[in-house]
């Protein structure tokens, strides 16, 4: 069982920063800033998602565990809503250009 | 060399890189930007040290606080004028820096060097006297009990700073609001994260606040989060920052290091000495000087951000 748990932690974990590694990857490489938006904030939010759901098992108590989810839940809100910011300025600076 | 010690050579490798490109970035704004990762760096290494008082400050207030103080700066000084198209300066002048700099930074590294083996180190006293104070993080003890007075003293001066930015103030706004943060029509995106964060980061400040007692945490740290909440609402052009001569302002501001300082001045009047707190009640007391604290560390770094008064009271 602990076996079981470990090797998901890892996967988990380990898509978990594929999926940091590819925003970032995407944020450098990507040709213009919203396509670079996309990138960044599929990092945050499934890489971030997939490290806490490997870490779940490994937290000591089930109010450990309600944090790590808060602590992902609040890191969606400002994240998500500085990119809708972020995507209204480009868009307003090529309706202006 | 173990993982761990691969990973922390990373990241002060990191830190390093960043701090130099903070300061090789030719734009303002970049170098803003390369700042407030800078801080967030060094917040992680504060958590391989194991202070993660430390870090918790770092973060909100060096990384956080600093960070939109610095972005708002630079956006004001922007509209003043293109501070980038500066003449550079000569190079006697860049030498001078750098020689300055090369000196500062040899000094530290002698004195780090010449540190005595192992290094000395009050602790083992701190944590013996820890149970007197009520409280279980020794942090939280050395800043509100054992050296209250200096931490009484820079709360005074974060009121000093914010009586420095007020006096910017050409006479004839004297008392009114500084100018809005934001733009004048609300955003969607803004006004969703006011509905959804921000009730959310009061309880979460509270909350750090209170745990502060006896887990890493405490005033300063409670007080900048409670600080950015108040932040994001004036941003989003919900709330204006309000007038300076607001008496709730004036008495919010000045709470935490009046109430620290009649708590001190009412020691020897309970038998004790300076900043003597009673035994057996001090944890009431102290969690009683850091509310006010809160308090007055939330009204006073949006205060700081908000800026000078730039509307006549009149309005």
């Amino acid at each position: 069982m602990s076996l079981a748990l470990d090797l998901f932690t890892l996967a988990a974990i380990g898509a978990g920063a594929f999926f940091f590694f590819a925003g970032t990857v995407g944020l450098l490489r990507f040709p213009d800033s919203l396509t670079r938006l996309h990138a960044l904030t599929k990092a945050d939010n499934l890489g971030l998602g997939l490290v806490v759901l490997g870490l779940l098992p490994r937290s000591g108590s089930l109010l450990d565990a309600l944090r790590l989810i808060a602590i992902w839940a609040l890191v969606q809100l400002p994240g998500a809503a500085t990119a809708q910011l972020i995507g209204r300025a480009l868009s307003r600076r090529r309706a202006a250009e | 060399m173990s993982i761990l010690q691969v990973l922390d050579l990373g990241l002060a490798i990191l830190v390093l890189a960043v701090a130099g490109w903070t300061i090789a970035a030719r734009e303002l704004f970049a170098s803003v930007v390369g700042y407030v990762a800078y801080g967030l760096l060094l917040s992680i290494v504060w958590i391989r040290l194991y202070a993660p008082d430390v870090a918790l400050t770092e973060a909100a207030i060096g990384s956080g606080v600093t960070g939109v103080l610095l972005v708002t700066s630079g956006a004001r000084l922007k509209r003043a004028g293109n501070v980038e198209a500066a003449e550079p300066s000569g190079p006697s002048q860049r030498f001078l820096a750098a020689a300055l700099a090369v000196l500062v930074a040899a000094a530290l590294a002698t004195v780090i060097l010449l540190l005595p083996e192992p290094p000395p180190t009050l602790a083992p006293e701190a944590g013996q006297q820890l149970a007197a104070t009520g409280l279980a993080n020794p942090v939280t003890a050395v800043l509100i009990a054992y050296r209250s007075f200096d931490t009484m003293l820079e709360k005074i001066v974060l009121v000093l700073a914010v009586v420095g930015v007020w006096s910017l103030a050409p006479d004839r706004v004297w008392g009114g609001a500084p100018a809005p943060l934001g733009r004048a029509r609300p955003e969607g995106p803004l006004l969703f994260l006011d509905q959804a964060l921000v009730p959310l980061g009061i309880l979460v400040g509270i909350h750090i606040f209170w745990v502060g007692a006896d887990e890493p945490g405490g005033a300063f740290q409670g007080g900048a989060i409670l600080a950015a909440m108040w932040m994001i609402v004036m941003i989003s052009r919900l709330t204006e920052p309000p007038r300076v001569g607001a008496r709730w302002l004036r008495l919010a501001l000045v709470a935490g290091p009046a109430v620290f300082l009649a708590v001190g001045l009412a020691g020897p009047g309970m038998g004790g000495s300076f900043f003597a707190y009673p035994a057996g009640f001090a944890k009431p007391i102290i969690l009683f000087i850091e509310a006010f604290m809160v308090l007055s560390i939330a009204a006073t770094l949006p205060m700081l951000v908000a800026g000078p008064p730039r509307r006549s009271p009149e309005r």
